[in-house]
């Protein structure tokens, strides 16, 4: 294993991160913090709890997930994609490197990032609402797990783009919708058992119930279930990485 | 002695079918520069960036420094620095931070006294701590440079290293690449300039429709394949050449004003002398005369154009 360029790639892309703090950490905890406050604080004190759970604790865990599948596909696209797009990606490709070494000097830069933000968020989320995590150390691990794979994600993505609209393309029109109607804001259980059944193909709803699950004992579907579909969307995009630098697809000639 | 770079059989078909390389075999020697010479579209890019690791091989082997470039890829690898033909920089990060993370990426540990003399050598340490898109055109190349040496490689690629620098700094790259061969890298470079190959390398190979045409020592080359122009300006003008000149090389042009004479530089010189004399006995004065020695360039015209004719 060759450290020293993971360690290369790791640094350079945290500390873009560090260089942009205002726009990778401050704004999507502001744009969190204002969820809180509208429909925790606001709108939350006027609803009913949820399995025991007030309003305003319930939706902590589908936010906190809501910024982090789309922080850990957006920082992951752009790191692979800004090299490509200045150029500078025939550093990367012509160095002593194993792609298994590239993906997690990459990978695992995009989600510390993430794990980062959720865990600001989660302490943020505290000065609006209170509540508790029965399983922290599920709770973490979901943290991560979901982080690492959603950058997975991201990374396909930034391979895939040949432009800045397309690397905006899943993250806006696809991961964001599904992550709302996964569950972040209501229990499925408060929908017709009709849009039940569809809202079961939605892959959110598995992320945003084991989460919430980890905090109040609680979820639509089984942990198991939860924790197995997230290994599998894991699983899905390893391979198609495999794929990617097996092939060179958008990579190499 | 070994080669540093042996290119065996090397072909490369892209996707679209064009065949880029064809059975190319190519040795570099260690420490010399070497300059690959061709036109727009010969394979100069394709092949070096299939020894890179940018583009992969259709068929054939390249080793670096005894390493087969894909089996060993990370002994391959380490040894060689890449300068690309287009400027490719990080342009928020500072200068000395993307060197540090070229020497990083390549697998070794930080060295601040190397990336302190690799800067220093090209000039760049007062700007250490400026983003790279606040550097000038120049600058950047030379940014580029020390990024391929942040790893003290042992060859070193440099794809048109001097496109679009002016003369001044030109010159100044040329030094820096002589430098750089005394402390014993091998340079490969690619080269529109004909100027260029003909100031620095050791060695010249002419590629020219993916196929390596010819390599030899340059000296050897201008030799060889180099000739010699013989200029006479004449008193008065000649309709015609006169028929006691029947069976020279001879060229009359510039309305009959001037007689050109063309001959290998490798001949016997008694041609020359021979010509004049005959020139004398058939009463043509001239007033001034002038020799020039073919350019590389001139070479390099006539070896595609008769590559180009002969496939044709």
């Amino acid at each position: 294993m060759n450290y020293y360029s993971i360690r290369a790639i790791y640094i350079f892309e945290m500390s873009r991160t560090w260089r942009t703090l205002l726009q990778s950490i401050a704004t999507p905890v502001i744009s969190t913090c204002l969820y809180f406050v509208v429909f925790g604080s606001a709108i939350g004190s006027q609803m009913m709890d949820i399995d025991g759970v007030s309003y305003g604790a319930f939706i902590v865990p589908g936010l906190i997930m809501l910024t982090l599948l789309m922080q850990s596909v957006s920082n992951a696209s752009f790191g692979i994609y800004f090299p490509k797009f200045n150029g500078t990606i025939y550093e990367v490709m012509s160095a002593p490197i194993s792609y298994i070494e590239i993906v997690i000097g990459y990978v695992g830069a995009a989600a510390t990032k993430s794990v980062v933000l959720g865990l600001i968020i989660l302490v943020t989320a505290r000065l609006f609402v209170d509540y508790q995590i029965d399983h922290p150390v599920w709770m973490f691990s979901f943290l991560v797990l979901t982080a690492i794979t959603f950058s997975f994600l991201g990374f396909i993505i930034g391979i895939w783009a040949d432009g800045f609209e397309k690397l905006q393309i899943v993250p806006m029109m696809v991961v964001t919708p599904l992550t709302f109607l996964g569950g972040t804001f209501y229990s499925i259980d408060m929908l017709p058992s009709f849009w039940q059944g569809v809202t079961l193909l939605n892959p959110m709803v598995y992320l945003v119930s084991g989460f919430r699950w980890a905090f109040y004992g609680t979820s639509d579907v089984h942990i198991a279930i939860s924790l197995g579909m997230t290994l599998g969307f894991l699983a899905s995009f390893v391979a198609i990485t495999w794929w990617i630098f097996k092939t060179g697809y958008k990579l190499k000639s | 002695m070994q080669p540093i770079i042996s290119v065996q059989q090397l072909e490369k078909t892209y996707e679209g079918g064009s065949q880029a390389l064809k059975k190319v075999d190519l040795d570099i020697e260690p420490g010399e520069i070497f300059a690959l010479l061709g036109p727009n579209g010969a394979g100069k890019t394709t092949l070096i960036s299939i020894i890179c690791g940018l583009v992969t091989p259709t068929s054939g082997r390249v080793l670096a420094d005894g390493h087969d470039i894909i089996s060993d890829f990370r002994a391959a690898r380490s040894k060689i620095g890449l300068v690309p033909q287009e400027l490719a920089t990080n342009a928020f990060e500072h200068v000395i931070t993307t060197v540090r993370f070229s020497r990083g990426l390549f697998g070794k540990p930080p060295n601040e006294a190397h990336i302190e003399k690799v800067l220093r050598d090209l000039s760049l340490w007062d700007k250490r701590h400026t983003r790279t898109m606040e550097l000038s055109g120049g600058m950047k190349r030379r940014l580029m440079i020390a990024k391929a040496l942040s790893h003290e490689p042992r060859i070193l690629f440099l794809d048109e290293p001097t496109a679009g620098v002016d003369v001044e700094l030109r010159r100044e790259m040329w030094d820096m690449v002589r430098q750089l061969r005394e402390k014993g890298v091998t340079i490969i470079l690619t080269t529109h300039y004909i100027e260029e190959a003909e100031e620095m390398a050791d060695r010249i190979g002419v590629i020219n429709q993916g196929r390596i045409i010819l390599v030899d020592r340059k000296d050897a080359l201008m030799k060889k394949l180099g000739r010699k122009e013989l200029r006479l300006s004449l008193h008065e003008p000649l309709a015609a050449l006169p028929e006691a000149l029947n069976g020279t090389d001879l060229e009359l042009v510039d309305e009959g004003y001037q007689l050109i004479y063309r001959f290998d530089a490798q001949s016997d010189h008694d041609d020359i002398s021979n010509l004049l004399h005959r020139l004398s006995t058939a009463g043509i004065q001239y007033r001034d005369l002038q020799t020039r020695e073919s350019s590389l360039e001139d070479i390099f015209v006539d070896l595609v154009h008769g590559e180009q004719e002969g496939s044709a």
